[in-house]
């Protein structure tokens, strides 16, 4: 049986494996994982970075130095690649509302808010010009909220009322969090419920979940990493287990 | 004697005297990464007040905020990478010190730096729409394509700078400089978007100099773009100024921690650190370094 950060690293994998050649940009340490995991499994094509400005034309562990480089990547060209399209962004979200739209900028009121974060970053052109999923790894009702404090990423619902140049290449492909896998094809594009990491329960994900989840009468459990997987995972991409400070051992249910 | 561009080497005290208050001033680098911040702790230490600033947001922003010289901040993010969020500007945000506040996608950023740059007022993208940048700025427009397509696009508005502050590693008495480490950011861009562009730099050279042992595709500003040329090494700490230096994470730590905590322990930091000259802060940092090893 493989632990929570296992499963979580290859749903995020999953996320990925029907991109083809394109920037696959991973935001904290469990998409960097799953990004390269995919990159070594499903999808070799993908375009992966040092996470600055370097293209990497190998798969090394995570953080490690002085692989091959095929291509350079400094800021200025992630804004080209970002409007040119060929990119997936795995980004965090301090908050994820029913529609699908993130927060990373501030809680509370923007004009003084309680508690500052980030800013919008990337946030607002990612989600209207490539493909955007989210990671979360603790999944709570403070992170699932009905509706963010201030939508820096936005979802589909919102991106059509905003008009066809905000909805045209809006695509919201997964949210992983350490209990479920989302997309946001639910009832007026809402989160839907596609899988539950084995050992969690549809209820507990409801009740960790501030508002109505879109829950398909038949609900799979999420596939557990290959051996295959596991070995790269624990051998070679992530020795140190890194991953356990994201999503800790003892969250694998015996 | 032939006649050659002219010498524009001046201290950190002259560019300082070149700001006024009420500027609008854009900072290069990017979040914690080759700012220009021995030029920030001289506008620390001087007068100015009620300045505008323009930067994708580090300590410069954080340092600014807390001493209370701005009155408006464009920005998309501030953060210390490994530090994430800023105390000091959390601090400001919290406490309402800002009075102006855009926040921008950082895409949208570069636009207004471009349309600046190539003295437009705006430029049509397609990040803001949708989300609250455009809620909370109401004030930016959209644009609507004249062609059959009719896309309704976001007109992001130049973001005119009265003065640009750059770091670079190494310039020529004239101000072509090159950038050594691995990503220029956008210092050309804050360059051609400003009245007067000022770049400090670890060292200066002759102009023969800068091509010697580096592709000449590393010349990221001409001459013409710079109107003063300041020697700081070292000038750019605590932040990256790869290769010649990483960033200073113990310092940093440090830093946040005296911006987390309440004012005496801030009170101390800056009263060791930024109330004297930049030689009287290299010198503290080198003890702390010591001190630290």
């Amino acid at each position: 049986m493989s632990t929570r950060a296992d499963v979580c690293a290859a749903a995020i994998a999953d996320a990925f494996q029907d991109d083809g050649e394109i920037f696959a940009s991973p935001m904290g340490l469990l998409p960097m994982l799953g990004v390269r995991l995919a990159k070594l499994t499903s999808n070799p094509d993908l375009v992966i970075s040092d996470g600055e400005s370097l293209f990497l034309a190998g798969v090394p562990p995570l953080f490690a130095k002085g692989d091959v480089v095929e291509g350079w990547i400094p800021f200025r060209k992630v804004f080209d690649v970002v409007a040119y399209g060929k990119r997936h962004v795995m980004m965090g979200a301090t908050q994820v509302d029913r529609h699908g739209n993130q927060n990373i900028s501030a809680i509370g009121d923007w004009a003084q808010p309680k508690r500052q974060l980030l800013g919008s970053r990337g946030a607002p052109g990612n989600t209207v010009n490539n493909r955007t999923s989210y990671w979360v790894p603790k999944h709570s009702p403070r992170v699932f909220v009905e509706r963010v404090d201030i939508v820096s990423g936005v979802g589909p619902k919102l991106a059509k009322e905003a008009g066809p140049a905000a909805a045209r290449y809006n695509d919201i492909h997964r949210i992983v969090s350490n209990l479920a896998v989302f997309d946001v094809t639910g009832a007026g594009d809402t989160l839907r419920l596609l899988s539950v990491h084995p050992g969690v329960s549809v209820d507990e994900v409801r009740e960790a979940t501030g508002f109505e989840l879109d829950v398909p009468a038949d609900v799979p459990t999420t596939r557990e990493p290959t051996t295959e997987e596991q070995v790269l995972i624990k051998e070679v991409l992530d020795p140190k287990g890194l991953r356990f400070k994201e999503v800790p051992q003892e969250e694998a249910q015996p | 004697m032939t006649k050659g561009p002219r010498d524009k080497r001046m201290s950190i005290d002259e560019v300082i005297a070149e700001l006024k208050d009420g500027m609008t001033i854009g900072i290069g680098g990017w979040g914690p990464r080759r700012k220009p911040m021995a030029l920030v702790r001289a506008i620390l230490r001087s007068d100015l007040e009620d300045l505008t600033i323009v930067s994708w947001g580090g300590a410069d922003v954080g340092l600014l905020a807390r001493a209370g010289k701005i009155k408006k901040l464009v920005y998309a993010f501030v953060s210390l990478d490994s530090v994430p969020l800023e105390p000091n500007f959390q601090k400001a945000r919290q406490e309402g010190t800002i009075p102006e506040l855009v926040e921008l996608d950082e895409g949208m950023f570069q636009t207004g730096l471009r349309a600046a740059a190539q003295r437009l007022p705006f430029l049509p993208m397609r990040a803001g729409l949708g989300s609250d940048v455009l809620v909370n700025q109401p004030w930016i427009k959209t644009v609507t394509s004249p062609y059959d397509d009719q896309e309704e696009l976001v007109a992001v508005p130049a973001l005119h700078l009265d003065v640009a502050l750059v770091h670079l590693n190494r310039a020529d008495q004239h101000g072509n400089a090159t950038y050594l480490g691995p990503d220029p950011y956008f210092d050309d861009l804050f360059c051609m978007a400003a009245d007067r562009a000022y770049v400090s730099v670890e060292q200066v050279t002759d102009t023969a100099g800068l091509t010697v042992d580096t592709p000449v595709q590393r010349l990221l500003l001409s001459r013409m773009m710079v109107s003063g040329v300041v020697e700081t090494p070292n000038g750019a700490h605590f932040t990256t100024c790869t290769p010649d230096y990483e960033r200073d994470e113990k310092f940093q730590r440090a830093y946040a921690a005296a911006a987390s905590g309440g004012d005496e322990g801030w009170a101390a930091f800056s009263a060791r650190f930024l109330e004297g000259d930049e030689a009287a802060y290299q010198a503290a940092v080198a003890a702390f370094r010591e001190e630290q090893a």
